[in-house]
């Protein structure tokens, strides 16, 4: 029975789910459902980004860019007539590769410097797709066919798969969920952990951190581009601005928000204000309340914001429950 | 002032989105608009959003349309794919909306093409690109006017000033590129020779290095398109660079904000434009004028702004959707019918005349050749 | 490509180049007090021009710049102030945010409090179609400005730092923090004049660029990728390097034009950055070592 225990959460949430959607369902006002689809590919790419800044204690600034290599992968190969189901399974390889290749000589770098290098390696990505005509400029891509799974069902935003696709999207979010907790409480978890607190330490104690790193570099990566391609076919298309600087400011912003290594915290702040966003809730100020809560959270709660709950605000002069190492 | 509108506008988004169907009433229109009216395309966005607050608030004011109150749902995509469809999705399923204006960029539109016609939601696109209604798609119309007739309005006046060889200037935004493949595809038939053909950032901000590339290339003119504040400062370059040819500019140009960032650099640079930028000039014989000249006043009275082209657009799917419901009702298939059986609607843009095979309504009249002297926009001589 | 050709393409690469480099010394200023990077650099170009054009409709143009530049100066103190002064021991990551948000909030602020238009300055001498003939090639007056005005810049810092007590007093703070709060300097007030220096100069940098860049709410954040490969290319900490950085960087954008896709010019810039962060993050012109490096070498501390 105690092993159930650490399920308990995940089964928790997965109830929660199938309750929503039943009483959304139930109410008549399941468009709402539409919205959390699409918060729930958003918020993996969050979940991504977590196990990256938060457990790995790596900055990146570019994980929109991962995002948008997975989904117009999947859109080109999709609107070019070639196999129908290759294009995300080609759009989580494309983006793997590129994030192995570019972490390899980018995860020397530290600190402000591995920012600045994922922030640049982001707008190069978004460059080249609004250059190039295959990508459809600044455009994008449009008409991208529904994603064909099994017995007829797809990966789409048409209004009769609209359950389906909720339960197909929050299912990977869950499955995702689950894969990071597995890892986070894992050996390899405590190895990142022990690479955020002090990489020199880490090394010393004989974790290989190079390629720790880099794992965990690819793998955020691949959760964005996933994200990404299933997004494209259920948006039917993907634009560049999915690979601007503001998206993947977002990114950070959500899992600051959650508390840098709480993934919980950073899952349920991303479906908060993704699907909040979606909706149009916060009207023209939309960027100005990401942008307020990076601040707001860095100086009032930057152990993200369930940490406040738990232990007040913490005194600026220094942080609680921070393992100090050198930087 | 502009602060007020802005919080005013964002506190009715707040209300709208957090309540749906809040206020609803039996016998409303309801529109839904979705523009860019933050975020990199606000310049379109921005004065499209008021233009269509004024025009709701005003049709209100008089007993609404047809003595039907008009509840506007307004949202703001900021040129964001992901939100204009899930914008678009709310729209239709939970406000159901009669119909929907914008977006302000083609790339939001094509988005919305497929969608708004399998949900049958009228879209009137506020956007340029010739797909959005080539093929044409039942429930989607267009009242930007086409780059094409740009394009041959410029190569005719090219003609007329003996011009046989340009280098071409385009920002890689979708309206840049559009215009790119026409000024490519028409050269040849007004017999114009494209010499270079550059395609710059629509963030760019200094111009210099490829003007002098195309200056090496013995060109007679220059043409520059695009919407970005680039083509105020290729303006400013080429005199900068004591560049002496003519320069041409897109129907984007029509903004007197740029005219006043390009300074007297601006003056004698031509460009086709709907006649709302000289609105005052036109004699009084012109059919468009008195509309033009009412939008005019009424937007510089309420905004203390200039008006452009762009508010144009949201004014003209406004007014086309108006008429519409006007005669045919609420049913939405007897509006769209009534849309396509418009025939010399007097627009901003230009005077709208659709049919089943053209939801685009606009000729190459809707342009008028303008120039820049003193500072003002004035026709071109002919 | 003839003569005159080239030295067009180097002129304007040149002054695009002094326009990146101004940017990177506002880093550079920042970097050095506190040994952080201010990712709301850009705003303050950005700021600069802004109150410049809404002040020159009723000031005469020189009064209205050096009443943008005190004013941005002193936004610069009270964001150090309100939100950054507070936190001590701040680890990299929540600086990089924390500056991030400040940028967006800034940036937000501004498309409302002004619009979305853009706006430029008045030409400082002449106007939009002076034109100055230099070696078969023709520049605007205003690129001259740009030139000397970095120039100036870089000549006050630099005697600044050197000569005066204040100056050496920062440099102390860069090199030793410890170490100078034992001999009695106080740090927290070097950090705020820090930060209104960079402000300040910022504001400056806008104001002469505005008549040639224009103005827009949203220019500040491509500024600062720039400026801050710039001072990454000359070495963080170094401002005279920056500026070597940045017309470099300036020249091959602009030679950039002639071979590759004009659409992809920005592209070299940041090509360029990650190269040198790869390859030699240290900075081209390193030999002055000192603050953390990016691999994450200790510095003595601030």
């Amino acid at each position: 029975m105690r092993a159930y225990a650490r399920e308990l959460p995940l089964l928790l949430l997965a109830g929660l789910v199938v309750g929503a959607q039943v009483s959304l369902s139930a109410l008549k006002v399941d468009f709402y459902l539409t919205q959390l689809t699409m918060a729930a590919w958003y918020s993996l790419v969050a979940l991504g980004l977590c196990l990256l800044m938060g457990y790995a204690g790596q900055v990146s600034m570019g994980q929109a860019g991962f995002f948008a290599i997975g989904g117009y992968t999947a859109a080109v190969i999709s609107t070019t007539g070639m196999s129908s189901w290759l294009s995300i399974p080609a759009g989580v390889f494309v983006t793997a590769a590129v994030s192995f290749l570019v972490g390899i000589p980018v995860l020397r770098l530290k600190g402000h410097y591995l920012a600045m290098a994922t922030l640049a390696f982001g707008f190069i990505v978004s460059r080249i797709i609004v250059g190039m005509a295959i990508f459809g400029q600044a455009d994008g891509i449009s008409d991208v066919p529904p994603y064909p799974l099994i017995a007829g069902l797809a990966i789409t935003g048409k209004r009769p798969q609209r359950v389906e696709n909720f339960y197909l999207a929050w299912g990977v979010v869950i499955v995702g969920l689950m894969l990071a907790l597995n890892l986070v409480r894992s050996r390899t978890g405590r190895a990142l952990r022990a690479i955020r607190g002090n990489e020199e330490a880490a090394a010393a104690a004989g974790i290989d951190v190079g390629r720790y790193k880099l794992a965990v570099f690819v793998l955020s990566a691949v959760y964005a581009g996933f994200a990404g391609a299933c997004l494209t076919h259920f948006n039917a298309g993907i634009g560049p601005g999915e690979a601007g600087i503001m998206k993947s400011v977002r990114s950070v912003a959500l899992v600051a928000a959650g508390g840098m290594a709480n993934l919980w915290g950073t899952l349920t702040v991303s479906v908060v204000l993704t699907f909040l966003s979606l909706r149009g809730a916060f009207g023209l100020f939309d960027d100005a309340v990401f942008g307020g809560i990076l601040v707001a959270i860095m100086l009032f709660a930057p152990d993200g914001v369930f940490s406040l709950l738990r232990h007040g605000i913490p005194s600026p002069r220094g942080f609680p429950r921070r393992a100090k190492g050198g930087r | 002032m502009r602060g007020r509108t802005v919080f005013s506008v964002a506190l009715i988004f707040a209300l709208l989105a957090a309540f749906p169907g809040w206020a609803a009433d039996a016998d409303t229109v309801k529109i839904g608009a979705i523009l860019s009216v933050t975020g990199p395309n606000a310049n379109l966005g921005t004065p499209e959003a008021r233009t269509l607050q004024m025009l709701v608030d005003r049709a209100n004011a008089s007993g609404g349309i047809a003595g039907r109150t008009v509840e506007l749902f307004l949202r703001d995509s900021q040129g964001d794919t992901g939100k204009a469809i899930s914008f678009a999705k709310e729209l239709i399923e939970e406000q159901q909306v009669l119909a929907i204006i914008g977006p302000s960029t083609s790339g939001e539109s094509m988005k919305l093409k497929g969608l708004c016609n399998d949900s049958e939601t009228i879209l009137l696109s506020c956007a340029a690109a010739e797909t959005i209604v080539n093929p044409v798609a039942k429930w989607v119309f267009k009242v930007a006017p086409k780059d094409s007739f740009a394009a041959q309005m410029i190569f005719q006046t090219m003609k007329n000033m003996g011009i046989s060889r340009i280098g071409v200037l385009t920002s890689n935004s979708g309206f840049g590129q559009g215009g790119k493949a026409q000024i490519e595809k028409l050269a040849p038939e007004s017999g114009i020779t494209v010499g270079i053909s550059e395609v710059y950032d629509k963030d760019a901000t200094d111009l210099t290095g490829v003007l002098t590339k195309i200056r090496g290339e013995n060109v007679q003119a220059v043409v520059n398109w695009s919407t970005e504040p680039a083509q105020a400062i290729i303006v400013k370059n080429m005199k900068q660079l004591g560049f002496d040819v003519p320069l041409f500019q897109s129907h984007g140009f029509g903004n007197l904000a740029y005219v006043a960032a390009a300074g007297k650099a601006a003056e004698g640079l031509i460009f086709p434009a709907g006649r709302v930028l000289v609105a005052d000039t036109l004699p009084a014989s012109n059919p468009q004028k008195k509309v033009l000249m009412d939008y005019r006043s009424a937007y510089i009275g309420l905004f203390k702004d200039e008006p452009s082209t762009f508010g144009g657009h949201a004014f003209d799917a406004f007014t086309i959707l108006a008429e519409a419901v006007s005669k045919a009702g609420t049913d939405r298939n007897k509006v769209r019918d009534s849309i396509e059986e418009i025939k010399g609607l007097v627009g901003i843009t230009g005077i709208f005349t659709f049919s089943p095979a053209d939801h685009n309504g606009l000729s190459m009249d809707a342009f008028e050749m303008l120039t820049v002297k003193n500072g003002r926009f004035t026709p071109l001589a002919p | 490509m003839g003569g005159a050709q080239f030295f067009q393409y180097f002129l304007s690469g040149v002054a695009t180049g002094s326009i990146y480099a101004i940017v990177g010394i506002g880093f550079n200023i920042i970097y050095n007090a506190t040994g952080m990077i201010n990712f709301a650099q850009g705003e303050f170009l950005m700021l600069g021009g802004m109150m410049a054009i809404s002040l020159q409709t009723f000031l005469p143009l020189p009064l209205a710049i050096t009443a943008a530049v005190a004013a941005t100066g002193l936004l610069g103190v009270a964001m150090q102030i309100v939100f950054l002064s507070w936190l001590r021991k701040p680890d990299v990551l929540r600086m990089i945010i924390i500056t991030i948000g400040l940028s967006i909030l800034i940036r937000e602020a501004a498309l409302h409090v002004w619009d979305e238009k853009v706006h430029a300055l008045a030409f400082w001498t002449g106007d939009e179609t002076s034109s100055l003939a230099v070696l078969g090639a023709r520049l605007s007056p205003q690129l001259l400005w740009v030139l000397v005005i970095s120039g100036l810049m870089v000549a006050g810092l630099t005697l600044f730092f050197r000569f005066t007590l204040t100056g050496k007093a920062m440099r102390a703070c860069a090199s030793n923090g410890t170490a100078a709060r034992l001999c009695g300097i106080k740090a927290p007030r070097l950090v705020t004049l820090s930060f209104f220096i960079a402000a300040a100069m910022g504001a400056l940098a806008g104001c002469v660029v505005s008549p040639i860049t224009q103005t827009q709410y949203d220019m500040g954040m491509s500024l600062a990728v720039k400026g801050f490969t710039c001072a990454v290319l000359g070495g963080l900490g170094n401002v005279g390097a920056a500026v070597a950085a940045g017309i470099l960087v300036g020249v091959l954008e602009s030679a950039s034009i002639a071979v590759l896709p004009l659409a992809y010019k920005d592209v070299v810039a940041l090509t360029i950055m990650l190269a040198i962060l790869l390859v030699r993050p240290q900075g081209l012109f390193a030999g002055i070592g000192r603050k953390s490096g990016p691999l994450g070498q200790a510095h003595g501390g601030a």
